[in-house]
């Protein structure tokens, strides 16, 4: 943890902008500042300047010695490299910075020490080492060098008046008071009497509480400012769901009422998981009340929410043909334009769709080529015609991007089958399938092993299918894999979607499964129509990814007797991870089959550049 | 026209006419669909629910011209700004099928929701169009748990109430997975043994039947198949009889739905003409969880070089906590009565009062006269003093005279009752008078009749001859 989060806190550019910039504006300041302005007008030189030293003093407590050349370094690197959403919650280091305080007043002594130092320019890592020292003593000895070396006169100014206040303070203390009546400051006087007994505390606290809790307030101002930023910069792709202003925000918005499901794990918390059930309950009630929604819509997004049609072609390829049915039924209001009012109408169906179940990449891809298509009607174009070519685009788009696509792809992917091969395949892949009929029926001989895992058991629709072909099958689950890989000469993997550094994006278990094959160095090759692949590029599943009714890995079909985990949402210490997706890094990964050929994985970007437009004719 | 336009289904309420088992509940001037639950006919619960859910264009089909009259005048009256009604007359004792197969030139949507008049309900009817879409079913029915407490428990159970349990409850098999639909027969007509067909078993492999669901008659059916079978089977009178097990019966061998509807809808008319159609219909059928339907339309061995025609029947079973009752029986017409009153009053729409009763504000109750918890008082009733009201319903301008006891009972308009009476368990129709100490116990007073002074009834059917 803490390695992490040194850098993070360390390189946040924003704190230390906020440190430098805070007293400059002075509205930016916090509530105790303005008495403590009046009673000590010189100090405030100093005090301005002391927000600098937010960020290091947290590492402090933690560990010394090798933080200050960590510092130093840090302090170079370019502000690109600050990665705002990182930093994701201000709240939490706010918590840090002030529980560190509370805890250990050592630190609070460096603060003069630090803030000293850093007033020779931050720039060298031997000005920043005094501050790491705990003790009090040698403190003193510290304050008066830097000073002496660096820009003295300032400096004298600042530390007579310190030393004129700690002079202050002690008097104060000696007449038993908290004296803080002195400072008129409510909020010293507070702290002061926590700390009373480090004596030069005095006036550091409620400097150190201020100063943090402007730079927290500033640094809550530029998150949002960097929020949006990005917004302008690159739309953000999915909702996080761990930012409770946007959940809120959403909620008020969502058609279907949804109750998050309590026990999320905690890495996954910025994905969407309901309690399942509820939302089918709230769906169902609403039926008739759903005016905006198209009942072919409807009816898709039932299916995608009980999961009656699941896979990403099926998926795809059910909720364009509603998107046809939807069209069909459409008529331009009054005085709108079909080409303005239509998006809006399928942006509507698209937001209910995702509220059933999260869109998949693919599905993303069709809806803008939907868009796209849409707003290249000429305006000239009457609305029966308009309708008519969206339709038929439509059609084209599923015939050519899906159905071809598979055959294609199939055509390619049997020249690499020869006889007596041994292909395994996990789960179930609607073009793998293809892959293995076409095989057959060009004679080919070979034998096939169905690799499947819970909760799904896809495997098994696949398995009769195939077998009802007459193709010889073995079925096994996905523990067995390292045992089998042994006989196995391919492998072939359906794909959600490709990545264009590679990674491919699929069904949970793939990435298991092409780990084991690459290391028993059997060929993966992965079978994804062109139509899946997106420019994003994903380094880990964690991300983007989708979470699964938890209740499906608790229990077990088919046998009602095992229920153990029946009331797992009341066990307080537990969580149930569900993963839906994926991602199977490029090194796995032998060949990607496309209907464009077969590629390497590290040409995925070429497809995606040169072919993604392809996709929108 | 009348149709639920967002969703493409129509409704379509079938009140019922004068059903002879509420003899001497309902006259000519009451028919069934008009009799007073809490003090509101009992059409209006299913039509507010209804309304509730948007869907305001409504068919409601009558039996018999006079009560089809009184029934429009009725609706006319109380949702003229607020609802689409249409009101259908159709002859009388057409059974409901036969009503269907009167008003079939109207419908017109997709799918028709048939709602049964009589239903007290707190159900979403959309929960039961959203099951039938989601499977695109030919028909899906809503299964209630049958109230298991209820009659028992009351005071007023007798031995009527014993004869008419079973046939409250249904047979009903179901798939493991409690969505369709494999058997259904009245409990009624079930004498020993039930045949359960051996291909769905086989197919299903695994069958679960049950006795403690109700079939609440509120059908979505698919209307082209709807249609088809109410022609064809020209002797069909009632749906849940004839039609409902007809469709559940033949799901397996659908062929004899001509022109197959069913796969009209799935896409599959579509292939001989569309070759490159087979493909994604195919796929997503690969994609989709099948039902056993789907296996068995693929064959023994998966491959689907012979289609077998399957249709699916559905069934929507309503979460345990949701009131869901019929009055379809004097019995069941006390049983709602106290149900809408007592436990399921948020279906009243009134509001109750901290005493858990409602007494309307122009009611005037005399000195020392009590009215107890889950009881309701009309407007304009008078009480005499000393009387004591337990669990009953009060209708509306009854004058009722000192030391009168009224237990669990349903009192309905303009009546007058004499001092010293004592009624219990009873159901009184309107302008009835009932004179000096009259004893009542489980009885029904037709409207109109006048019970003469210090005369005692147990268990009888009082009414004009």
């Amino acid at each position: 943890m803490d390695p992490r989060r040194l850098p993070r806190t360390v390189t946040d550019p924003k704190v230390r902008h906020v440190g430098f910039f805070a007293p400059v504006g002075p509205p930016d300041e916090s509530m105790s500042s303005p008495p403590r302005q009046t009673t000590l007008s010189p100090p405030v030189a100093g005090y301005s300047l002391s927000p600098v030293m937010i960020p290091p003093p947290r590492h402090l407590s933690s560990d010394n010695a090798p933080l200050s050349p960590l510092i130093a370094a840090d302090s170079f690197l370019p502000v690109g490299s600050y990665n705002p959403s990182e930093f994701s919650s201000p709240s939490a280091t706010e918590d840090f910075s002030e529980d560190n305080f509370s805890k250990d007043t050592g630190w609070v002594l460096n603060e003069n020490s630090g803030k000293a130092a850093l007033k020779q320019n931050t720039h060298a890592a031997s000005g920043l080492t005094p501050v790491i020292t705990n003790e009090g003593p040698p403190m003193e000895a510290q304050k008066e060098q830097p000073p002496a070396s660096s820009k003295p006169k300032k400096e004298k100014t600042t530390k007579s008046e310190r030393r004129a206040l700690q002079e202050a303070q002690r008097t104060a203390k000696a007449a038993a008071n908290a004296g803080g009546s002195k400072k008129s400051a409510a909020a010293s006087a507070v702290v002061n009497s926590a700390n009373a007994n480090t004596k030069k505390v005095a006036k550091a606290p409620p400097r150190k509480k201020d100063s943090s809790s402007v730079a927290a307030s500033e640094k809550k101002g530029g998150d949002r400012q960097t929020d949006k930023d990005r917004k302008k910069d690159i739309p953000h792709p999915r909702m996080q769901f761990d930012d409770e202003d946007q959940v809120e925000k959403a909620k008020k918005r969502s058609v279907v009422k949804q109750t998050e499901s309590k026990n999320r794990v905690e890495l996954f918390r910025h994905l969407p998981q309901y309690e399942h059930g509820t939302q089918l309950l709230d769906l169902e009630s609403k039926f008739f009340q759903l005016d905006t929604v198209h009942p072919a819509i409807y009816a898709v997004g039932l299916r995608f929410l009980t999961g009656d049609i699941s896979g990403g072609n099926a998926r795809c390829i059910a909720m364009l043909q509603a998107f046809q049915e939807s069209i069909k039924d459409y008529f331009t209001p009054m005085e709108k334009e079909l080409t303005r009012d239509l998006p809006t109408k399928i942006n509507g169906y698209v937001s209910f769709l995702i509220q059933c179940r999260p869109l998949s990449i693919s599905m993303g891809n069709a809806i803008s080529f939907l868009k796209h298509k849409i707003s290249e009607l000429p305006s000239t174009m009457s609305e029966s015609e308009a309708k008519a070519s969206l339709l038929s685009d439509i059609d084209r788009f599923i015939n050519e991007k899906i159905i071809l696509a598979e055959k294609v792809i199939a055509r390619h992917a049997v020249t690499k089958i020869r006889d007596g091969d041994v292909l395994l395949i996990h789960g179930s892949s609607s073009v793998v399938e293809m892959i293995f009929l076409c095989a057959q029926e060009l004679g080919k001989q070979f034998r096939v092993v169905i690799v499947d895992s819970r909760p799904k058991l896809e495997g098994r629709m696949l398995l009769r299918r195939l077998l009802g072909k007459g193709i010889s099958c073995t079925y096994t689950h996905l523990n067995a894999i390292s045992y089998i890989m042994h006989e196995v000469t391919r492998v072939f993997l359906g794909a959600s979607s490709v990545l264009s550094n590679g990674t491919v994006y699929s069904r949970v278990g793939n990435a298991s499964v092409a780990m084991v094959a690459h290391q028993f160095h059997v060929p993966v090759l992965v079978c994804c129509e062109a139509y899946k692949f997106h420019k994003r590029v994903q380094l880990d599943s964690i991300c983007f990814n989708e979470l699964g009714d938890p209740d499906d890995i608790a229990r077990v079909s088919g046998k009602e007797d095992i229920k153990y985990l029946n009331d797992w949402a009341s066990i307080q210490n537990l969580q149930l991870l569900n993963l839906i997706y994926d991602a199977t890094p490029s090194d796995y990964i032998s060949m990607i089959i496309t209907e464009y050929g077969m590629i390497p994985p590290t040409s995925v970007p070429v497809i995606v550049q040169e072919y993604g437009e392809h996709l929108l004719i | 026209m009348e149709i639920a336009r967002g969703m493409d289904f129509q409704v379509v309420v079938l009140a019922g006419g004068f059903s002879k088992s509420l003899v001497p509940l309902v006259s000519k001037k009451v028919p069934k669909a008009l009799l007073p639950v809490a003090n509101r006919p009992v059409l209006s619960y299913v039509i507010d629910l209804l309304e509730q859910k948007n869907l305001k264009d409504l068919i409601v089909v009558v039996e018999g011209e006079t009560a089809a009259h009184s029934v429009s005048a009725w609706i006319s009256g109380t949702y003229i700004d607020r609802l689409h009604v249409e009101v259908a007359a159709v002859p009388e004792d057409v059974g409901t099928a036969g009503a269907l197969r009167a008003i079939d030139h109207r419908l017109t949507a997709k799918d028709i929701l048939v709602v049964s008049g009589d239903l007290v309900c707190d159900v979403p009817p959309g929960a039961v169009a959203a099951t039938h879409r989601r499977h695109d079913a030919v028909v899906t029915a809503l299964l209630c748990t049958a109230p298991a407490s209820g009659p028992s428990d009351s005071g007023s159970s007798g031995a009527k109430d014993k004869a008419k349990k079973p046939g409250r409850y249904n047979i009903i098999a179901l798939d493991p997975t409690k969505q369709f639909l494999l058997h259904i027969a009245a409990g009624a007509e079930v004498e020993k043994d039930i045949r359960v067909q051996k291909s769905i078993l086989r197919a299903v492999s695994q069958m679960e039947i049950r006795a403690d669901l109700m079939d609440a008659h509120m059908y979505a059916f698919k209307r082209s198949v709807l249609q088809d079978v109410l022609n064809q089977k020209e002797t069909f009178q009632s749906l849940r009889r004839d039609v409902l097990p007809y469709l559940v019966r033949s799901q397996l061998r659908s062929e004899l739905l001509s022109n197959g509807v069913q796969s009209d809808e799935n896409g599959n008319s579509k292939d001989a003409m569309q070759n490159a159609k087979i493909l994604p219909s195919q796929l997503l059928a690969n994609a989709s969880t099948p039902s056993f339907h789907e296996l068995y339309a693929l064959g023994p061995d998966g491959s689907s070089s012979i289609t077998r025609k399957t249709h699916k029947c559905c069934v929507y079973i309503a979460n345990k906590s949701k009131y869901c009752a019929r009055l379809n029986s004097i019995q069941a017409f006390s049983d709602i009565n106290r149900d809408v009153v007592g436990d399921a009053n948020h279906l009243s729409g009134y509001s109750f009062s901290a005493q858990n009763n409602v007494i309307h504000p122009t009611a005037v109750l005399g000195s020392k006269t009590t009215v107890g918890p889950q009881c309701m008082l009309g407007d304009g009733s008078q009480m005499g003093d000393k009387c004591s009201v337990k669990k009953s319903v009060i209708g509306r301008h009854c004058r009722i005279g000192s030391n009168v006891k009224v237990v669990s009972s349903v009192i309905m308009d303009h009546i007058t009752i004499g001092d010293g009476c004592s009624i219990q368990g009873s159901v009184i129709c309107s302008n009835v008078q009932l004179q000096e100490r009259v004893i009542l116990k489980d009885c029904q007073v037709g409207a109109g009749f006048v019970v003469t002074a210090g005369s005692e009834y147990k268990a009888e059917s009082l009414a004009k001859k």
